[in-house]
């Protein structure tokens, strides 16, 4: 068991980081949110409906940015996003947009790159990129300044706040300040007692 | 913004396609396995030319089995590796979808080129002429099976290390039927019997496999993103 008796709500334009040391199961509740692992106790709700694991209206909800970039290596960073977009929509987005979005995390001039050739920061800014360019209400982000500069930090800080402002909700595990203004979840208090009991339940 | 399901579709399956066939694909891979592993069969059983008719249909349907099976490990696993399994399982379509586009990706861009090159290999291997027609038949309606079955133990695999051998543990079992039916309908008109009856019977295996293996590598999926 990762954590027990762990509640909380994320309102609209409502932004909470996740804290606590390492494997206290920070990744773990993302991916739980996401969908990818069952709980084994416990329920999540959005909008005001039960959300079952594999929902494909939870999974059109939220966008998640995870510790690999998901970036193929053989494509080019503006084939990878159009790719993406193209999962995420079933339409590939506006150039003119990605462009924009590439701005943000200055890589405009890396877009026709393959991204075999990308450094590991740029391919995190890379990473970061699908949430300047497809719209989905719920964000998802598992450390998402590690190897970032002030510059590009700055950029993801306004990048989250216009997110926030719209309407939208954060969920970020992170261990840096981003300056951006949200509540913050220390997992390191749900960590379950020493002595496994399996009769105790976890509750998301 | 409207999600258009068939575009979904379309695009992973030509970004799967364009995938097995750059730098490092598999495409070209199991092309060439093919090609090199039936050609050695005439060194080494020798050259003459009854015993290779006689075992022509076998060979060219094991080796493009065993050539379908060596593309089949990297068929979710790169995907996984990078993190693009996460994006895939957060797609409208659905993770059995995916699959779906997944592995008809994978027929077109790794098992349909053997398909196609298999009647030159047939000349090499000195298969009667009327064999023709019933092995490129055999091929086509028994293939798509090889890819909805290996589908799933690649996605059961997905997460194993070095998960080659056990998933060829777990999925060459399942391709004896389509073996099978294949070869006895291509001896079958090879001595001028009619193949419906095998025909038939290796179409019922791939209709059997395109229902069940989207759901149950879909499933398999799941569990391995966990």
């Amino acid at each position: 068991m990762v954590f027990e008796n762990l509640s909380f709500k994320l309102p609209p334009g409502g932004l909470l980081f996740l804290r606590g040391r390492n494997g206290t199961g920070k990744s773990t509740l993302l991916r739980l949110v996401a969908g990818f692992v069952p709980a084994r106790d416990g329920s999540l709700s959005y909008d005001g409906e039960e959300w079952d694991r594999g929902d494909a209206a939870l999974a059109e909800a939220i966008l998640y940015a995870g510790h690999d970039n998901a970036l193929k290596p053989v494509m080019t960073l503006r084939e990878n996003a159009q790719e993406l977009a193209r999962l995420m929509t079933g339409n590939p987005v506006a150039d003119e947009r990605l462009e924009q979005a590439a701005e943000v995390f200055s890589l405009t001039g890396l877009l026709d790159q393959p991204v075999r050739y990308f450094s590991s920061g740029q391919r995190h800014r890379s990473s970061l990129l699908r949430f300047a360019f497809i719209s989905r209400p719920l964000w998802l982000m598992d450390e998402p300044t590690v190897g970032l500069d002030t510059e590009n930090r700055r950029a993801l800080a306004d990048l989250m706040k216009a997110h926030l402002a719209s309407g939208g909700s954060i969920l970020a595990a992170t261990h840096d300040p981003i300056g951006v203004e949200g509540e913050v979840l220390d997992l390191g208090a749900y960590q379950p007692a020493p002595i496994e009991d399996f009769d105790e339940e976890a509750w998301v | 913004m409207t999600t258009s399901m068939s575009g979904i579709f379309l695009g992973l399956f030509r970004r799967d396609v364009r995938l097995a066939w750059s730098q490092g694909g598999t495409g070209t891979m199991a092309l060439s396995f093919f090609l090199i592993a039936v050609t050695l069969f005439p060194f080494g059983v020798g050259p003459e030319p009854q015993v290779l008719a006689r075992i022509a249909p076998g060979v060219i349907w094991v080796v493009a089995l065993l050539a379908c099976l060596i593309s089949l490990d990297r068929m979710y696993q790169a995907d996984f590796e990078d993190g693009s399994l996460d994006d895939l399982a957060l797609s409208p379509l659905g993770l059995t979808g995916v699959v779906a586009a997944k592995t008809l990706a994978h027929w077109v861009s790794t098992v349909l080129p053997l398909v196609v090159a298999s009647p030159l290999l047939g000349m090499l291997m000195n298969l009667p002429a009327n064999g023709y027609g019933t092995l490129l038949l055999s091929l086509l309606l028994g293939t798509p099976a090889l890819s909805l079955i290996g589908s799933v133990g690649a996605a059961l695999t997905v997460s194993v290390r070095r998960g080659g051998v056990l998933l060829s543990l777990l999925v060459l079992p399942l391709y004896v039927p389509t073996l099978i039916f294949a070869v006895g309908a291509v001896d079958a008109s090879v001595g001028l019997i009619d193949p419906a009856q095998p025909l038939a019977l290796l179409a019922a295996v791939t209709l059997a496999a395109l229902v069940v293996g989207p759901f149950a590598s879909a499933a398999a999926l799941r569990l391995s993103l966990e």
